[in-house]
């Protein structure tokens, strides 16, 4: 019964985006108050339609109702609670219900925070928004349903992919989808503005929140994901360059050009044009994405020919918005204002330097990623574009990047002066090349790449300080000024600061990676084998079983100069309902390094086939990203920034807009 | 969710072992570490973007073995990849030889840098111009403006 009931709760949710399209953007062009009010209150409605759609199914899951396919495919009886929770979005229909549910999420927040945003902006944004609502929804009612059912309904489910019965299934999906589709918003702003034909500052300062938002949820996102991939496949690698990673890697980088380029055109009522175009672009990646990965056209080509509804649906959905919102943008950008000048030496001039970079990252991503596909369908060749080709061509992109970025950070708005800035950071500069040299005379033997990586790690972590330094120092030196000078200053500065760092945190811990250590060997128990400073002895191999796994444990004792620091357990697990064998590889952390432990095949002779790796200062890979979004999040509490704050102090009561 | 289904799709076509096995090392470091080298930019052809030195297929396998075997039997690294090649098309190179086909592939991050900097460039130097089209009295208002702002 409830199943039915959040199957009409759905179609319920499609009916009211259409009328939360239809009426508020009328009610703009006409403007009517009145009916520009239906938007927030239908954005409501939508929301919490979707929101008991989801309650529903995950009842279903936690109640294990076998009579829904959705359940029966991807769930089993003896499935821990938190992955018959986690399992509701483990499936494709699944993560596309949540997909909404979070996309009418957002436009609940744009509807409840009507105060800080004008009615006529208001209104064309959830109008939008309404738009990619009502797409998604008709995708889910006719080609993906989740509450379809099953008779009869058979005794127990076909289990969760075992590799997905991991914490990372309850994490790693939502950070993400929040961070996908909290891009849409900047997208429905963009077009409103478009379909209103006006943009100001005002709009960039009400875009920036969401932005910062989308962008520090899809980095936590992206790194939870890379940890994931990390501990759980088994060979200790964090980045692919899987076509699937790369879906998530360009709206993040298009999406880092956003949170930039916003910064100017807030600052200055500049880069306007540039600023909308990026929004829409960051949203289509975000698009592009879900149909790469939901349409199966990534495995194959043919996969995707076999089974073309869903596809095509996205595609579909793709081909309307994306070419819909570019053919606005054409339309109607010529018409916005130019806004203020500034000289190509200026704050602003690196930001757009900035952009020319991580857009042109971002192309490269795309091209590497859809080269291969283009090529098949064109010419039937098949060729791989892998690690190789993006090391030889992103990587070179980024280091240029990053070694401007504290320069760039240091340079006053509108005319700066570029020996003046250079010189402000001489100090960081040289602090980071004696690092760097220190690090190389101790390494010599070793390779080059990680003390270049570390100094340039460090150069913009230093440059980052050295920017919160400089603007608080006074003269004298005296210090409690000097601290209450550096605490006054906006927070928005100290979360760019912040993120910064984070991003040099992140730069050292990639390389860091040159020295990685990895040892291979056959093990008995009582048996040692080195690897990089320290040593593990294989204690035990015991089989152990779980409710719905079996495993063989091995126990390891990881040795450093004969003292014991702790033991680690690897497991190769067989999932008894699917038949499928995984491997858990065990990890010892020493401060930022790990010691990375996986379980190999029992050799002929009856000895354990042994993977162990030694990775100094990893842990500061994932440990910058959530710096990164740290950073983005002490931006967003900036007074200037909050929701609503400046609104609140002028508020008017003028239209009749009903109660929340 | 994109990662997760990478992921099922990697590990769905895991075999029982895992990537490079013990007994495969040759005893040569020099020659092993050519060999890892070399694997790592070798495509598994049953996975989905993961070198053979990465991948617990067995397919991969029997790659890891033959690029050994080529080496011990003294061929060069070139030799090596031209024989996998031969064998198995351009398709098992994750990174892609630079030909007519693959020319936009290769270029477009050059492209895409030097088309957006000549554009920025010429924007600069258009509004440089329209800036210089002021008159001068014009010029010493805005110039006062400017500087009474900063």
């Amino acid at each position: 019964m409830l199943v039915e009931a959040g199957h009409f709760a759905l179609a319920l949710a499609l009916g009211l985006s259409l009328i939360q399209v239809v009426v508020p953007l009328w009610g703009a062009r006409a403007n009517d108050p009145v009916l520009m009010a239906v938007a927030p209150t239908t954005a409501l409605a939508v929301f919490a339609c979707i929101g008991f759609a989801f309650f529903a199914l995950t009842m279903a899951y936690v109640t294990s109702d076998f009579s829904v396919l959705n359940v029966v495919e991807n769930s089993h009886s003896t499935k821990p609670l938190i992955y018959k929770i986690a399992g509701v979005w483990g499936n494709h229909e699944g993560s596309m219900l949540l997909w909404v549910l979070i996309l009418s999420l957002f436009g609940g927040i744009v509807a409840l925070s009507r105060d800080s945003i004008p009615a006529r902006l208001q209104a064309n944004t959830l109008a939008v928004q309404a738009a990619i609502t009502l797409a998604f929804l008709a995708f889910i009612l006719t080609t993906s349903n989740p509450f379809d059912r099953v008779i009869p309904a058979p005794a127990d489910g076909q289990d969760l992919n075992p590799l997905l019965q991991d914490l990372g299934l309850a994490i790693h999906p939502p950070l993400l989808y929040v961070g996908y589709v909290g891009f849409s918003i900047a997208f429905a702003f963009a077009c409103a503005a478009l379909i209103d034909g006006r943009i100001d500052a005002v709009w960039a300062r009400i875009v920036r929140p969401w932005t910062l938002i989308a962008w520090a949820f899809l980095t936590l996102g992206i790194a939870m994901g890379s940890y994931w991939a990390y501990y759980e496949l088994g060979w200790g690698g964090w980045w692919f360059w899987d076509p699937v990673e790369n879906a998530s890697l360009m709206p993040w980088l298009a999406g880092t050009a956003l949170v930039h380029s916003t910064v100017v055109m807030e600052k200055r009522d500049s880069l306007k044009i540039w600023t909308i175009l990026l929004a829409i672009l960051t949203f289509s990646l975000s698009l592009l994405g879900t149909f790469l990965v939901r349409s199966g056209v990534l495995t194959s080509v043919h996969s995707f020919a076999v089974d073309p509804e869903r596809g095509s649906f996205i595609l579909g959905i793709l081909v309307v918005f994306i070419g819909g919102s570019l053919a606005l943008f054409a339309w109607r950008a010529p018409m916005l204002q130019q806004g203020g000048v500034f000289a190509p030496i200026s704050r602003e001039g690196a930001l757009v330097l900035n952009n020319l970079f991580l857009a042109t990252g971002c192309a490269t991503v795309f091209i590497g990623t859809l080269y291969p596909l283009a090529l098949e369908v064109m010419t039937g060749e098949k060729i791989s574009v892998g690690e190789p080709f993006f090391n030889l061509t992103f990587v070179p992109l980024i280091i240029p990047l990053l070694l401007l970025l504290p320069l760039g950070q240091t340079l006053a708005w509108k005319r700066g002066n570029l020996l003046g800035a250079a010189q402000r950071l001489y100090a960081a500069f040289g602090l980071s090349l004696l690092v760097m040299i220190v690090i190389f005379a101790f390494t010599h033997q070793g390779p080059v790449a990680a003390p270049l990586g570390i100094g340039l790690g460090v150069f913009l972590i230093l440059g980052s300080l050295n920017d919160i330094v400089t603007r608080s120092w006074v003269k004298g030196g005296d210090w409690s000024l000097i601290r209450r000078k550096a605490f006054g200053l906006p927070r928005s500065s100290w979360g760019a600061a912040i993120a910064h760092a984070g991003v040099g945190l992140t730069v050292i811990g990639i390389a860091a990676t040159a020295w990685d250590v990895e040892s291979l060997g056959t093990m008995r128990p009582g048996d040692r084998l080195a690897v990089g400073p320290y040593e593990a002895r294989l204690e035990t191999i015991v089989p152990r079983r779980s409710a719905n796994y079996r495993e063989d444990v091995a126990t390891l004792t990881i040795l450093s100069g004969g003292r014991e620091l702790g033991s680690v357990e690897t497991m190769k697990r067989l999932y008894i309902t699917r038949g499928m064998p995984t491997t858990e590889a065990g990890i010892l952390t020493r401060g930022l390094s790990q010691v990375y432990v996986s379980l190999g095949e029992i050799q002929p002779n009856g000895a354990l086939g042994m993977r162990l790796y030694y990775k100094p200062l990893v842990l500061l890979i994932w440990l910058g990203a959530v710096v990164m979004a740290a950073g983005g999040g002490l931006s967003l509490t900036d007074r200037r920034l909050r929701v609503g704050a400046a609104a609140k102090a002028r508020r008017l009561p003028v239209s009749p807009l009903p109660a929340e | 969710m994109r990662a997760l289904i990478a992921f099922a799709i990697i590990l769905l076509s895991f075999g029982t072992a895992r990537a490079v096995q013990p007994d495969e090392v040759l005893k040569d470091p020099a020659l092993e570490q050519r060999a890892r080298a070399i694997s790592s930019g070798l495509r598994c052809l049953v996975c989905q973007n993961q070198s053979i030195d990465d991948s617990d297929a067995d397919l991969a396998r029997d790659l890891r073995l033959l690029v050994r075997e080529r080496l011990t039997a003294g061929d060069s690294d070139a030799k090596v990849r031209d024989f996998v090649v031969d064998r198995y098309g351009e398709f098992v190179l994750l990174r892609p030889t630079f030909r007519l086909r693959t020319l936009l592939l290769w270029l477009t991050p050059v492209l895409v840098l030097g088309l957006g900097g000549i554009g920025l460039a010429y924007a600069v130097r258009r509004r440089h111009r329209s800036a210089a089209a002021l008159s001068s009295d014009e010029q010493r208002a805005l110039d006062a403006l400017l500087e009474r702002d900063a």
